[in-house]
C-alpha cells in the first residue's frame, strides 16, 4: 500500500539503525509518549537494532489506560442500566474496573456494542429512539474532533436520546509534567504524530524552548521512528534543542484548523485526573454548557466514586516511563491480556501488551 | 486509539451537511467522513482515523523524505575503502 509499504522497508530501516550507530558518542534517555510508537517499535525489534546507549521509555500516550479506574466504574454503571446501549472503541471492553468490566456487563445481559466510529453511535440512536444510546468518548486530540462531530450530527438530527461519556486528554500537559518531576529521564522526545496532525506542533515548540529538549514530531511506521531517532541523536550530539517535524507527509505546524474549531465548539478544557499519574491541571475536555444536553455524566448522574488500584499493578510506574513492564513480577504470569490486572496489558496501545505480544520470551535486559 | 492509516480516495459524495468519500485500502474500500479536509479530491490519499479523514497525505514532502532516505540507504551501500 502506497505511503505504508515504503516506510516499511527493511534495507531503509537498518540503514537508518547504522546511521544512527555512527552518530551516538554518550547515552541518551528518549521517550515516545504515544502507544501505538510503543507497539511499532516492539513489532518490528527496533530496539535491538539500536546501539546500547540509546534508551527508549514509553510515555502515558494510551487514552485507555490512563481513563481514572472511577471512570470506567461509572461507564460499567450507565452500561448495566436497563434501556441503555453502549457504545464503545472495542478496546475499552476489557479494561477491569474496581469489580467488573463491560465484557461481563454485556455477559449479564448488558447491551454493549462496540464500534469503528463514533458516527455508528449516532446511527444507532436514530434506529432505537427509545432507547438511550452511549458513547463511551475516550482519547487524545487525534479522536476528540471525531467525537465532536459525531455530537454535532446528533444535535443536527434532533436527537434526544445520544449522549457521551467524555473522557478526553490533552498530550502537552503531560510532557509538560514528565519534564517537570524531579525524577525525570527523559532528554529527548518523539512527538505523536496524529495528535499533531490535528493540533500541529506549535505547543511543542513551546515545550522544547521552555525545557531544552529536542522534540521531533513522528510517524508510526518503523522507517518514520528510526528518522525521528536519528533526528533527536542528531540534536543531542550537536547540543541543539529544537522542534523538528520528521511526519510532514501528514504534519503542519498549525495542524486541521477546521478539526480543532470543531472541537472547541463542543468541548472546554478542564482539569483531568489520569490513571497512575492523578490530577493534571487543564489535561482534558469537557462538555461546554451549549453541548451539557449530550453530556452522558449529567444526564446519568455524576456522584464521586472513590476506589483503589489493585495493589500487585505497576502501570503507574510504566505509564510515567519509570518502569518497564517485564519489571513487574505479575507480568505476563498473574496479568494477561485475558486476566489483566492493569489497561496498560489490555489496549493496543499499551506498553505491557507490547510487550506481552512482542517481547515476552527475550530476557528482562534485552528489554531495555 | 491514535492509530490512522493512509487510503486513496475513490470518489466523493457531496451531502449538503457532510461530504463522504469511498476511500480504498489496499482492496478494502471504507466509507470515510470528510468534514475535517474538505478540500480533498478523488486520487488523493487520505489519513483516516475512526472513520474521518484527518488529513490529506502531503506527496511533495512524502516524496522529500522518501528521497531523503534513498541517499542515507546509498550512503551505506559504498563499499568501505580498502586499507592501503
Amino acid at each position: 500500500m502506497k505511503y505504508l509499504d515504503e516506510y516499511r522497508d527493511a534495507d531503509i530501516t537498518r540503514a537508518l539503525a547504522a546511521r544512527i550507530r555512527a552518530r551516538v558518542t554518550r547515552s541518551w534517555v528518549l521517550m515516545e509518549i504515544c502507544g501505538g510508537q510503543t507497539h511499532t517499535l516492539m513489532r518490528y525489534g527496533l530496539p535491538d537494532l539500536l546501539p546500547p546507549e540509546i534508551e527508549l521509555v514509553h510515555g502515558p500516550g494510551c487514552p485507555v489506560c490512563v481513563a481514572p479506574l472511577e471512570f470506567v466504574d461509572r461507564a460499567i454503571e450507565i452500561a448495566s442500566r436497563p434501556g441503555v446501549i453502549f457504545v464503545s472503541y472495542g478496546d475499552m471492553l476489557r479494561v477491569p474496573g474496581s469489580r467488573s468490566d463491560l465484557f461481563r456487563v454485556r455477559a449479564a445481559g448488558g447491551d454493549v456494542r462496540i464500534a469503528y466510529s463514533p458516527l455508528e453511535a449516532v446511527k444507532l440512536a436514530q434506529e432505537y429512539p427509545t432507547r438511550q444510546v452511549v458513547f463511551f468518548g475516550i482519547g487524545f486530540e487525534t479522536t476528540a474532533p471525531a467525537n465532536a462531530m459525531a455530537v454535532w450530527h446528533a444535535r443536527r438530527l434532533g436527537l434526544t436520546n445520544f449522549s457521551m461519556l467524555v473522557s478526553h486528554v490533552l498530550v502537552p500537559p503531560a510532557v509538560r509534567l514528565i519534564l517537570g518531576s524531579p525524577s525525570n529521564r527523559v532528554q529527548g522526545f518523539i512527538a505523536p504524530g496524529h495528535v499533531c496532525t490535528i493540533m500541529g506542533h506549535r505547543e511543542y515548540e513551546t515545550l522544547s524552548a521552555e525545557f531544552h529538549v529536542p522534540i521531533v514530531v513522528g510517524g508510526f511506521e518503523p522507517v518514520d521512528l528510526l528518522e525521528a531517532i536519528a533526528m533527536l541523536v542528531d540534536q543531542l550530539e550537536d547540543g541543539r534543542a529544537q522542534l523538528e517535524n520528521q511526519y510532514s507527509r501528514s504534519v503542519t505546524r498549525d495542524g486541521n484548523v477546521a478539526a480543532q474549531k470543531l472541537m472547541e465548539e463542543v468541548f472546554e478544557i478542564t482539569d483531568r485526573k489520569w490513571r497512575g499519574i492523578g490530577m493534571i491541571p487543564a489535561s482534558g475536555h469537557r462538555f461546554r454548557e451549549e453541548y451539557a444536553a449530550y453530556d452522558a455524566e449529567r444526564l446519568f448522574g455524576a456522584q464521586e466514586i472513590h476506589v483503589e488500584e489493585p495493589a500487585e499493578c505497576i502501570s503507574a510506574l510504566v505509564l510515567q516511563g519509570l518502569k518497564k513492564p517485564v519489571d513487574c513480577p505479575a507480568f505476563g504470569t498473574r496479568c494477561t491480556p485475558e486476566q489483566p490486572l492493569g489497561a496498560p496489558m489490555v489496549s493496543s496501545e499499551g506498553a505491557c501488551a507490547a510487550y506481552y505480544a512482542y517481547r515476552r520470551h527475550t530476557s528482562p535486559e534485552a528489554g531495555q | 486509539m491514535c492509530l490512522a492509516i493512509p487510503g486513496k480516495v475513490l470518489e466523493i459524495t457531496d451531502l449538503g451537511f457532510s461530504r463522504i468519500a469511498k476511500v480504498e485500502f489496499g482492496g478494502v474500500t471504507r466509507q470515510v467522513s470528510l468534514d475535517f479536509v474538505p478540500e480533498t479530491q478523488p486520487g488523493d490519499y487520505v489519513l483516516v482515523h475512526v472513520g474521518f479523514a484527518i488529513s490529506r497525505v502531503s506527496p511533495e514532502e512524502a516524496e522529500r523524505t522518501y528521497e531523503l532516505l534513498r541517499q542515507i540507504q546509498e550512503a551505506d551501500e559504498i563499499p568501505p575503502e580498502e586499507p592501503l
